[in-house]
């Protein structure tokens, strides 16, 4: 039997479902977009126009905005194993013909979409405010240089690693609230590096924002092999190793 | 109808087998085969030395207390978790890792707790079950599923609404949704009220008919008389495996049960003169005898008992249930392990 992206899409399908029918998830997923969008567009208004602290006050705005895609998949994905687990709904799905990898990269697009989605609008919003409200000097700063692209490239990339670390550290879980705040901690490093690029300290060429984004994409395909691995369905269903 | 067996499935057109049946009517139809299985984790023996096989068409029982192993023989078979040693052929497929995603295309697994998603409605969990088996007409399969278990009209509610019996039945018409070849059911009554029970029993009856392939769980032994064709017991290891009727002959010999008004004033010289009697002891309310056949020993003991100026209140072969074979062996069990 092959790689079924059918039943990839009875996953993604069903997750979608339940996150909308979960007031806490929607709850989440809706006030830290609204929170990360209020600070940066503060950072912008009150910002000195010129000088150093333009610059710092700029990279410090769009951090905020790469800060979404790491806390908001890290949570749910977080949950996505050890919480159906602990629902007992992993077990049925489990003896389907589902394989692992369909069932994960399944876990994964319902994370990653919703994600993707809010982190690109929540950033168009803040352009559209930076360029209607902001002064000029501080939007042409915005807009100017590798800051758009390093969003627009970084923003899945960094999604995709606190998916992957979420999913890898709820399939080795018992306990839920566990899992969230391991997963959330452990996504966090790769957002070093950004907040170092956003923030001026490294001095980024857009072929070095190039070759830094080739590296975070090839550490979440390596970070999904592992994970795939991690997942062993006897240790899931028993909470014994084979 | 929903439970059909599908198009490669070696028995096809095959009838219901009657429970009285013999279990030579399901040889060389075999749905399960399963030789020595075993299973350990670590020093601990989940199940030991287990082989038996079960015919398309049957409903078999696997019975024993709790901690026997049952629940760990369904996900092995089930392919959830890998055997320590031991081979098995499920559904027509060598049961090992590689084999896993065929096996599970060919079998449902209803796990004792029904693992439906609370937040989704009957018709949504359905419907991500039958993308998972890569169902086609998913419409009519989830029609048929949901009127082979009465909840047509609760397509569309919540399953957290639903009380526990009406998700077991959800679950079982999950497990039905893909035609499987074998049905796994563990424990499907367990923590149900009567009534569900009932529900839930009238459903497996009703799938016993059309023909359906179950293996089944529990350790509701009236639930196993009644709806398995054979039944085995397992405690760690497989203790016995046959009819119902079979079981009770080969452990109980076969009596008599006799109550009558007032003793008799010389029991051996009436009893002791029927010939198929071999032996007799004195209950409270009359006497119980050994007899190598009842249905000749029973006429000949009435007109003994009759010419011996008895009143005779009941006279009928003694019956010991599922219960008394379950229990004599578990019994053995432990008295052997507190040797």
């Amino acid at each position: 039997m092959s790689f079924s992206w059918t039943r990839v899409g009875a996953i993604f399908i069903k997750e979608l479902r339940d996150y909308r029918r979960n007031r806490s998830v929607i709850g989440t997923m809706a006030a830290t977009p609204v929170l990360f969008i209020i600070l940066p567009t503060i950072q912008l208004i009150a910002a000195n126009v010129t000088g150093k602290e333009l610059s710092v006050r700029v990279g410090l705005s769009l951090l905020y905005m790469l800060v979404i895609p790491v806390m908001m998949p890290s949570v749910v994905s977080a949950y996505s194993v050890v919480g159906e687990r602990e629902q007992g709904t992993l077990e049925p799905v489990l003896t389907t013909p589902i394989r692992r990898e369909e069932f994960l990269i399944g876990k994964a697009l319902a994370a990653f979409v919703p994600t993707l989605v809010i982190a690109y609008a929540v950033f168009g919003i803040f352009l559209a405010i930076a360029g209607l409200f902001a002064h000029p000097a501080i939007a042409s700063a915005i807009y100017a240089g590798t800051h758009v692209l390093v969003q627009l490239v970084f923003t899945p990339l960094l999604a995709g690693w606190a998916i992957w670390v979420g999913i890898g550290v709820s399939a080795r879980s018992t306990d839920v609230r566990v899992a969230q705040q391991l997963s959330v901690l452990a996504s966090t490093p790769p957002l070093v590096i950004v907040a170092l690029i956003s923030l001026n300290v490294i001095t980024v060429s857009t072929a070095l924002a190039l070759g830094l984004a080739a590296a975070l994409l090839a550490i979440d395909l390596l970070a999904w092999r592992v994970v795939a691995a991690m997942f062993d369905r006897e240790r899931l269903v028993t909470g014994r190793p084979r | 109808m929903t439970t059909q067996q599908p198009a490669a499935h070696p028995a096809d057109g095959a009838e219901a087998v009657s429970p009285t049946a013999t279990p030579d009517a399901w040889k060389g139809e075999s749905a399960l085969v399963v030789e020595h299985l075993a299973k350990r984790f670590g020093d601990r023996v989940a199940f030991d030395d287990v082989s038996f096989e079960v015919g398309y068409g049957e409903v078999f029982g696997f019975l024993g207390p709790n901690g026997a192993g049952k629940t760990t023989t369904v996900r092995t078979l089930g392919t959830l978790i890998a055997p320590s040693s031991g081979t098995a052929i499920v559904a027509g497929i060598p049961l090992n890792a590689k084999n896993g995603p065929a096996i599970r295309s060919r079998i449902a697994v209803m796990p004792e707790s029904p693992g439906l998603y609370l937040r989704l409605t009957v018709l949504e969990n359905l419907q991500c079950f039958a993308g998972l088996y890569e169902l086609d007409d998913v419409r009519g399969r989830i029609g048929r599923a949901l009127r082979a278990v009465n909840l047509e009209d609760r397509a569309r509610d919540l399953c957290g609404s639903l009380s526990k019996g009406l998700r077991q039945r959800v679950a079982l018409a999950r497990a039905l949704l893909s035609d499987p070849a074998v049905l796994f059911l563990d424990e499907p009554t367990s923590g149900l009220d009567p009534v569900a029970t009932r529900e839930v029993h009238d459903l497996l009856a009703s799938l016993r008919e059309r023909g359906v392939t179950i293996f089944l769980t529990t350790h509701r032994l009236e639930e196993a008389e009644r709806l398995c064709h054979r039944v085995a017991i397992l405690n760690t290891t497989l203790r016995l495996i046959g009819r119902p009727d079979e079981l009770r002959q080969q452990l109980f010999s076969r009596s008599v049960d006799v109550r009558l008004r007032a003793p008799l004033d010389d029991p051996q010289a009436v009893l002791g003169a029927v010939p198929e009697v071999e032996g007799w002891e004195q209950t409270p309310s009359g006497y119980t005898l050994t007899v190598s056949d009842p249905d000749r020993a029973a006429p000949a003991l009435a007109r003994a008992l009759v010419a011996a100026s008895a009143d005779i209140l009941s006279l009928a072969e003694s019956r010991h249930s599922l219960e008394d074979i379950y229990l004599k062996l578990i019994d053995e069990d432990v008295e052997a392990r507190s040797r």
